[in-house]
Protein backbone atom coordinates (compact mmCIF):
# COMPACT_ATOMS: atom_id res chain seq x y z
CA UNK A 1 0.00 0.00 0.00
CA UNK A 2 0.82 3.59 -0.48
CA UNK A 3 -0.56 6.88 0.59
CA UNK A 4 -2.46 9.17 -1.30
CA UNK A 5 -4.55 12.37 -1.28
CA UNK A 6 -7.91 12.22 -2.74
CA UNK A 7 -7.80 15.88 -5.21
CA UNK A 8 -10.96 15.16 -6.81
CA UNK A 9 -13.50 12.80 -9.02
CA UNK A 10 -13.71 11.00 -11.97
CA UNK A 11 -17.43 10.20 -13.67
CA UNK A 12 -16.74 7.91 -16.46
CA UNK A 13 -19.75 7.50 -18.81
CA UNK A 14 -19.01 4.19 -20.22
CA UNK A 15 -16.99 1.21 -18.16
CA UNK A 16 -16.45 -2.23 -18.50
CA UNK A 17 -18.77 -4.68 -16.95
CA UNK A 18 -18.13 -4.99 -13.15
CA UNK A 19 -17.38 -1.50 -12.63
CA UNK A 20 -20.53 0.52 -13.24
CA UNK A 21 -20.74 2.72 -10.10
CA UNK A 22 -17.92 2.09 -8.66
CA UNK A 23 -16.33 5.51 -7.96
CA UNK A 24 -13.10 6.66 -9.42
CA UNK A 25 -11.11 9.39 -7.59
CA UNK A 26 -8.13 11.36 -8.25
CA UNK A 27 -5.55 10.61 -6.26
CA UNK A 28 -1.79 12.49 -5.36
CA UNK A 29 0.43 9.55 -4.24
CA UNK A 30 2.40 11.03 -1.24
CA UNK A 31 6.06 10.44 -0.34
CA UNK A 32 7.14 9.11 2.88
CA UNK A 33 6.70 13.08 4.81
CA UNK A 34 3.02 13.61 3.46
CA UNK A 35 4.01 15.53 0.84
CA UNK A 36 2.78 14.97 -2.58
CA UNK A 37 4.98 13.10 -4.93
CA UNK A 38 4.69 12.12 -8.67
CA UNK A 39 1.67 12.77 -10.93
CA UNK A 40 -2.07 12.07 -9.81
CA UNK A 41 -3.63 8.97 -10.67
CA UNK A 42 -6.86 7.37 -10.92
CA UNK A 43 -8.00 5.09 -8.52
CA UNK A 44 -11.44 2.84 -8.11
CA UNK A 45 -12.60 3.18 -4.53
CA UNK A 46 -12.96 0.04 -2.76
CA UNK A 47 -14.66 1.86 0.07
CA UNK A 48 -16.93 3.64 -1.58
CA UNK A 49 -16.52 6.34 0.88
CA UNK A 50 -13.82 8.26 0.11
CA UNK A 51 -13.75 11.74 -0.86
CA UNK A 52 -11.87 14.57 -2.05
CA UNK A 53 -8.93 15.91 0.79
CA UNK A 54 -9.08 12.92 2.54
CA UNK A 55 -5.95 10.67 3.01
CA UNK A 56 -5.95 7.20 1.96
CA UNK A 57 -3.90 3.93 1.79
CA UNK A 58 -3.98 2.86 -1.74
CA UNK A 59 -3.34 -0.82 -3.61
CA UNK A 60 -1.74 -1.39 -7.15
CA UNK A 61 -1.89 -3.88 -9.76
CA UNK A 62 -3.09 -7.50 -9.23
CA UNK A 63 -3.93 -6.46 -5.52
CA UNK A 64 -6.11 -3.57 -6.62
CA UNK A 65 -8.71 -5.74 -8.69
CA UNK A 66 -9.15 -7.85 -5.93
CA UNK A 67 -10.33 -5.39 -3.74
CA UNK A 68 -13.31 -4.80 -5.33
CA UNK A 69 -16.23 -6.28 -5.61
CA UNK A 70 -17.44 -7.97 -8.13
CA UNK A 71 -14.13 -9.76 -7.58
CA UNK A 72 -11.10 -9.23 -10.46
CA UNK A 73 -12.55 -6.52 -12.47
CA UNK A 74 -10.21 -4.39 -14.39
CA UNK A 75 -8.24 -1.60 -12.81
CA UNK A 76 -4.88 -1.01 -11.86
CA UNK A 77 -5.08 1.45 -8.36
CA UNK A 78 -7.61 1.02 -5.84
CA UNK A 79 -8.54 3.07 -2.51
CA UNK A 80 -8.69 0.19 -0.06
CA UNK A 81 -8.46 2.40 3.21
CA UNK A 82 -9.24 5.79 4.50
CA UNK A 83 -6.48 7.17 7.20
CA UNK A 84 -7.98 8.23 10.54
CA UNK A 85 -4.49 8.98 11.58
CA UNK A 86 -0.78 8.64 10.57
CA UNK A 87 1.95 9.00 12.89
CA UNK A 88 5.44 9.86 11.52
CA UNK A 89 8.74 11.19 12.97
CA UNK A 90 7.12 14.90 12.25
CA UNK A 91 3.89 14.64 14.33
CA UNK A 92 0.46 12.83 13.86
CA UNK A 93 -0.78 13.73 10.38
CA UNK B 1 12.02 -9.31 0.39
CA UNK B 2 13.14 -6.03 0.99
CA UNK B 3 14.46 -4.29 4.27
CA UNK B 4 13.25 -1.08 5.66
CA UNK B 5 12.79 1.32 9.06
CA UNK B 6 9.49 1.39 10.34
CA UNK B 7 9.22 5.00 10.43
CA UNK B 8 5.18 5.40 11.25
CA UNK B 9 1.65 3.97 11.91
CA UNK B 10 -1.37 4.50 10.07
CA UNK B 11 -5.19 3.94 11.79
CA UNK B 12 -7.72 3.75 9.40
CA UNK B 13 -11.68 2.39 10.48
CA UNK B 14 -12.96 2.56 6.99
CA UNK B 15 -11.14 0.09 4.78
CA UNK B 16 -11.58 -3.00 3.00
CA UNK B 17 -12.82 -5.75 5.20
CA UNK B 18 -9.70 -7.44 4.87
CA UNK B 19 -7.43 -4.37 6.66
CA UNK B 20 -9.68 -5.00 9.69
CA UNK B 21 -7.94 -5.19 13.14
CA UNK B 22 -4.84 -5.08 11.25
CA UNK B 23 -1.18 -3.33 12.39
CA UNK B 24 -0.06 -1.12 9.26
CA UNK B 25 3.07 0.19 9.55
CA UNK B 26 4.95 3.26 7.43
CA UNK B 27 8.48 1.31 6.40
CA UNK B 28 11.00 3.47 4.43
CA UNK B 29 13.03 1.36 2.45
CA UNK B 30 16.77 1.14 3.00
CA UNK B 31 19.73 0.04 1.52
CA UNK B 32 21.62 -3.13 2.88
CA UNK B 33 23.80 -0.27 5.36
CA UNK B 34 20.88 0.72 6.79
CA UNK B 35 20.34 4.38 4.72
CA UNK B 36 17.40 5.47 3.65
CA UNK B 37 16.65 4.98 -0.08
CA UNK B 38 13.40 7.51 -0.26
CA UNK B 39 11.16 4.83 -1.20
CA UNK B 40 8.29 3.14 1.53
CA UNK B 41 5.49 0.93 1.54
CA UNK B 42 2.77 0.72 3.88
CA UNK B 43 2.52 -2.68 5.45
CA UNK B 44 0.32 -4.84 7.24
CA UNK B 45 2.32 -6.35 10.78
CA UNK B 46 2.36 -9.73 11.59
CA UNK B 47 5.36 -10.07 13.99
CA UNK B 48 4.54 -7.00 16.68
CA UNK B 49 7.40 -4.36 15.05
CA UNK B 50 7.31 -1.12 16.22
CA UNK B 51 8.12 2.74 15.18
CA UNK B 52 12.30 2.57 15.00
CA UNK B 53 12.78 -1.42 13.95
CA UNK B 54 14.86 -2.65 11.14
CA UNK B 55 12.65 -5.03 9.24
CA UNK B 56 11.65 -7.21 6.79
CA UNK B 57 8.94 -6.53 4.10
CA UNK B 58 7.63 -9.09 1.89
CA UNK B 59 6.55 -6.77 -0.97
CA UNK B 60 4.60 -9.80 -3.09
CA UNK B 61 1.03 -10.89 -3.42
CA UNK B 62 0.97 -13.87 -3.79
CA UNK B 63 3.02 -14.79 -0.80
CA UNK B 64 1.29 -11.81 1.41
CA UNK B 65 -1.46 -13.60 1.09
CA UNK B 66 -0.19 -16.86 1.71
CA UNK B 67 1.17 -15.53 5.13
CA UNK B 68 -2.64 -14.66 5.80
CA UNK B 69 -4.11 -18.00 4.60
CA UNK B 70 -6.37 -16.68 2.08
CA UNK B 71 -6.13 -16.03 -1.57
CA UNK B 72 -8.35 -13.03 -2.36
CA UNK B 73 -7.17 -10.55 0.56
CA UNK B 74 -6.02 -7.65 -1.67
CA UNK B 75 -2.73 -7.02 0.06
CA UNK B 76 0.85 -7.24 -1.29
CA UNK B 77 2.98 -5.61 1.55
CA UNK B 78 3.44 -7.45 5.22
CA UNK B 79 6.15 -6.57 7.67
CA UNK B 80 7.31 -10.40 8.32
CA UNK B 81 10.53 -10.14 10.19
CA UNK B 82 12.02 -7.80 12.94
CA UNK B 83 15.64 -7.67 11.86
CA UNK B 84 18.71 -8.07 14.74
CA UNK B 85 21.79 -7.58 12.56
CA UNK B 86 22.97 -7.27 8.89
CA UNK B 87 26.81 -7.99 8.29
CA UNK B 88 28.34 -7.24 4.75
CA UNK B 89 31.08 -9.22 3.77
CA UNK B 90 31.97 -7.29 1.08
Amino acid sequence: MLLGRVVGTVVPCVVTPGLEGCPMLLVQPLDKTGKPKGRTLVAADATRMAGPGELVTYEGGREAAMALEPWFVPVDQAIVGIVDSLHLPGGTR
Amino acid sequence: MILGRVIGEVTSTINHPFYDATKQLVVENTDAAGKATGEYVVAVDVVGAGVGELVLVLDEGNGARQVFGSNDAPVRSVVVGIVDAVSLSI
